[in-house]
């Protein structure tokens, strides 16, 4: 039944698109196809775009985009398709024109799985092989190297032909060979040339096609493929070192980052802080505020949102330091074991007080655009987040260095901490700096959570996954010294992502330990150690 | 509402002559508070609301609270209100136990209704043992057990990971090929990758084609870790992750994945602990596509899902409260539990546990789920792809309910075990040696 009554209905609509639209006079592939996603199948679905692609069709590209947008809309009582344009109108698949009035009632989203995106991808880099933008081509080239479907290599060698920019023609001859290399009726001498061109692209891309060559290959394709293999493998070797460099010093920052507000509080000042990790914390929590009213009030400041969420955070989280400093630890100075139980009194009671003010549940923080997304450089890949995280350790490392050196506040904590008795004859106001120096310390940490708001969960545990890390860095590098936190948490963070492919990321994080406790065992005050008197007091 | 409580005593001694003061307070504050506690059934409530795990476990308290709301309304179980005593373990194993122990034996509570972590579950499995009390346990696991006092609502590893990879290795699922095992190192991950890197030999998958790899708890640098996955999905064969790991890490690893740029449409994610909770702390947009497999999702349209997320919205006060699947199993564990009370017309733990087998109530995914013999329940399996606004979109379902199976069959340890409350009186009957208490892996 249902078939007939399908045929009548796309004769129907066929004899009406002849009278209403001169234009699109006949029942073409495009209109089979648009028939085929109305059945809410995901298999009937894949065909249909593909028929689209291929159909020449002006409405194919905007269709596709919709579909992968999921602003395609279908009415399975009508076998209609709409196309929901970005302000919410609905524009009939089949004429193009706004479909007003005759909306169905039964309207619903095409639905789209993996196996479809992976259809859909490929139909786009067709479509899109043609754009007017360079940047637009050149993505599409590269979806098409992924997806080397045969039936887009006409599109791709007129693409070839039309190009002009050496990128994305380099990109292009690129995907032709991949599609070449897929076919059947592709001769050795082809396949061989086409493995070349791929080899010289070198990434891990280009090794997953050449390995995944079938079995049945001729053998001197099979030559090719292996010595190029090889090649491809030699290089990414080299690179893989280079990479693990990189992720060792992206480690090493956030570490360093983690560690260098506690290299104040507790390596400057010798005052054990087990509620460090929360300052971080709470730094975190200051970003998610503040783009949380951003969202709410001023969505189009979302980009500043880090850059406002700064100073706000490292002024609370610096106000909290000093408040606890003056109510807690100024009473407990001198005896260690008191400040540990007291600070990890605190931490516990900060901890519970999110929950209770923010619930248990992770908060959304969100990426900047800026922060979003990855570049190549070279064979390895840099995620921006990472990049500026490393940039802003170095800057707020520095910033504190300075501080210290050249600011009277700088010199006073320093004459403090090294004498005591003798900076308070000179008629420096101990405690006044104490709890300036504690409240610098954290307001670092609420710096640090801001940045690890970027990367890690923000949640009330936040601050307990770095609070040890911190402490071993801390110790690592020796009590009181700036530049040893430095060389400990890169040293750490470097040691840790080179052991990490051998050992597993459970065994690094032990051997990492193991080695610190040694370590400790021979130079217990850490690789750089203050020396001289003030020291033991 | 709530009766709060005091650490209990640990020590016999000390809980003797505790018992003693407590029996003689009773005696001369005597006749009121007795005759209030006959008014009310006491259920207990065992999940952390402080320390790493109230993450996950402060919803299903409250989905607890909630539930005995509604059953109040309806005029309680047996004529009584019903009473919730809530506890903090504070994610704390050991204090699990104790707080179990002060629930029933203090408390007096007629049923508890707790746990996340299998290592809690385990901690607390000797005290209701001691005290035959009911738990009813509310969360995935990786089987390998039944026991007399305890109710599995959540899923095995059959109704869970091994419908999940059968779909990955579908054609819709995109033929996977290759397999990578991530997971947090501890008990769950580690026995469901056991049993499924079996199940996917018994399906032809070679050695070299498994990858497993486990990261410590809370575990926040992927950056090493995606970029293996990457290189093991570039082999030319289709790749897919099982992802075993622990609430607390995913956020990291799905925004390192994001900016990776690992596609689902490249290496798709199938996550057991990632449901609609998890995702609220995320921007979902470069995750589209990416898998989870639960029993339920909070977008599957039927009539009493909708009515439960309404009044679950209504109860907490909160429209973007979301619900998942650990919050179901809550749910028919309670209702299970309400309607073997009304049948056998007492709270008696004995006598409930033996009415328990063979309750149904319907599930809110518009179906009817059992209690089995073996303690777990019968419920469908659901694969849903993360969509950009954080829900789920149902991509595949099983064709009907799945029965809980506590012993797997693709362990050689516990393939010949069995577990049957109801004939054979036991939760590990080896049926080749036809013995009771046969040994579990």
């Amino acid at each position: 039944m249902g078939k007939f009554h399908d045929r009548i209905l796309a004769l129907a609509v066929a004899i009406g698109l002849i009278v209403s639209a001169a234009g699109f006079a006949h029942a073409g592939p495009y209109e089979d196809a648009l028939e085929k996603l109305t059945t809410d199948d995901y298999a009937d679905t894949a065909d249909a775009v593909t028929a689209v692609a291929t159909s020449g069709n002006s409405l194919a590209a905007p269709l596709i985009a919709a579909l992968q947008d999921g602003r395609l809309q279908f009415s399975a009582k009508d076998k209609k398709v709409f196309i929901k344009t970005a302000d919410d109108k609905l524009i009939d698949a089949a004429t193009g024109k706004p479909a007003d009035g005759a909306v169905p009632d039964d309207l619903d989203t095409v639905r789209v799985n993996n196996r479809l995106r992976g259809v859909i991808d490929a139909a786009n880099g067709a479509l899109t092989l043609m754009a007017p933008d360079a940047a637009k081509r050149y993505e599409s080239a590269q979806a098409v190297f992924k997806s080397r479907d045969a039936a887009v290599l006409p599109a791709v060698e007129k693409a070839l032909e039309a190009e002009k920019i050496p990128r994305v023609k380099k990109v292009l001859t690129e995907a032709r060979a991949a599609i070449l290399l897929g076919a059947e009726d592709t001769t050795p001498a082809d396949k061989v040339a086409a493995i070349n061109i791929i080899r010289d692209r070198g990434d891990q891309d280009s090794l997953a096609l050449i390995e995944g060559l079938p079995a049945d290959t001729p053998a001197e394709v099979r030559a090719a493929a292996a010595a190029a293999s090889a090649k491809i493998q030699r290089n990414l070797a080299l690179w893989n070192t280079v990479q693990n460099l990189w992720y060792g010093l992206s480690l090493g920052s956030v570490l360093l980052l983690a560690a260098i507000g506690l290299a104040i509080t507790f390596g400057v000042m010798g005052v054990i802080n087990m509620a460090h990790g929360e300052m971080v914390m709470l730094g975190a929590y200051v970003t998610y505020v503040v783009q949380d009213v951003i969202r709410t009030s001023y969505p189009g400041l979302f980009d500043y949102s880090l850059a406002i969420a700064l100073p706000l955070a490292f002024l609370f989280s610096a106000a909290v330091g000093i408040a606890i400093e003056r109510s807690v630890i100024r009473f407990l100075y001198g005896r260690p074991l008191e400040t540990l139980l007291a600070t990890w009194g605190i931490s516990l009671v900060l901890q519970q007080a999110v929950r209770v003010a923010f619930g248990p549940t992770n908060k959304e923080v969100g990426n900047p655009s800026w922060m979003s997304g990855a570049f190549d450089l070279g064979g390895i890949l840099i995620t921006y987040n990472r990049m500026w995280i490393i940039l802003f350790t170095a800057i707020v490392f520095a910033a504190l260095l300075a501080m210290l050196r050249f600011t009277r506040l700088g010199l006073e904590m320093r004459a403090v901490t090294q004498n005591r008795q003798m900076a308070a004859a000179v008629g420096i106001r101990t405690a006044r700096i104490d709890a300036l120096t504690f409240g610098l310390g954290s307001g670092i940490a609420g710096l640090a959570g801001v940045a690890l708001s970027q990367i890690d969960n923000v949640s009330p545990n936040l601050g307990q996954g770095y609070i040890i890390d911190s402490f071993m860095v801390v110790v690592f590098g020796g009590v009181g010294n700036l530049w040893g936190t430095l060389v400990g948490a890169l040293t750490l963070g470097i040691a840790n992502k080179f052991l990490e492919p051998f050992a597993g990321a459970v065994l690094a994080k032990i051997a990492i330990l193991v080695f610190i406790i040694l370590f400790i065992q021979k130079r217990p005050r850490g690789m750089f150690a203050l020396k001289g008197r003030a020291i033991e007091a | 509402m709530f009766t709060s409580n005091h650490t209990a005593a640990r020590r016999p001694t000390a809980r003797k002559w505790l018992a003693a003061t407590a029996g003689f307070a009773f005696a001369v504050t005597g006749a009121i508070s007795s005759a209030q506690a006959q008014d009310t059934i006491k259920v207990g409530v065992l999940h952390s609301l402080s320390g790493t795990m109230a993450i996950s476990e402060t919803t299903l308290k409250d989905t607890v609270l909630f539930m005995i709301d509604e059953q109040n309304k309806k005029g309680g179980v047996n004529g009584k209100k019903l009473e919730a005593v809530v506890v903090d373990p504070a994610s704390n194993w050991p204090l699990f136990a104790e707080k179990a122990r002060e629930l029933i034996a203090k408390n007096k509570v007629a049923v508890v209704f707790g746990c996340w972590t299998s290592v809690s579950r385990k901690s607390v499995l000797p005290v209701f043992k001691e005290l035959n009390s009911i738990l009813f346990y509310p969360v995935q696991y990786e089987g390998e057990e039944s026991e007399y006092n305890v109710f599995y609502t959540g899923a095995a590893p059959n109704q869970q990971a091994i419908p999940a990879v059968d779909y990955l290795m579908s054609k819709d699922g995109g033929s996977v090929k290759r397999w990578v095992l991530a997971g947090t190192d501890y008990v769950y991950p580690r026995t469901t990758n056991k049993i499924l890197e079996a199940y996917l030999k018994s399906k032809g998958v070679k050695q070299e084609d498994i990858m497993i790899n486990y990261t410590p708890f809370g575990h926040s640098d992927w950056q090493t870790i995606v970029s293996d996955i990457k290189k093991f999905g570039s082999a030319g064969k289709k790749t897919a992750v099982v992802s075993t790991i622990n609430g607390d890490a995913n956020v990291p690893f799905y925004k390192e994945l994001g900016n990776q740029g690992v596609k689902a449409t490249d290496i798709p994610v199938v996550a057991f602990s990632v449901g609609e909770e998890e995702l609220a702390g995320l921007d979902t947009k470069p995750l589209i596509g990416h898998l989870a497999a639960w029993n339920y999702f909070e977008s599957i349209k039927s009539p009493a899902n909708a009515e439960f997320i309404k009044k679950w919205q209504a109860f907490t006060k909160n429209p973007k409260r979301t619900t998942n699947d650990p919050m179901e199993a809550t749910v028919i564990g309670f209702n299970m539990w309400v309607k073997a009370v009304e049948k056998v017309k007492t709270t008696d733990a004995t006598k409930v546990i033996d009415a328990l087998p063979g309750i149904t109530t319907p599930n809110l995914t518009g179906g009817t789920s059992t209690m089995l013999p073996n303690h777990h329940i019968t419920k469908p399996v659901f694969v849903g792809e993360i969509k950009g606004d954080g829900q789920f979109d149902v991509v595949w379902k099983t064709k009907g309910l799945v029965p809980g199976d506590a012993w797997t069959d693709f362990l050689p340890g516990s393939k010949d075990l069995e577990s049957d409350w109801v004939k054979l009186k036991c939760g590990n009957y080896n049926t080749v040696t036809k013995k009771c208490g046969g040994q579990a892996s």
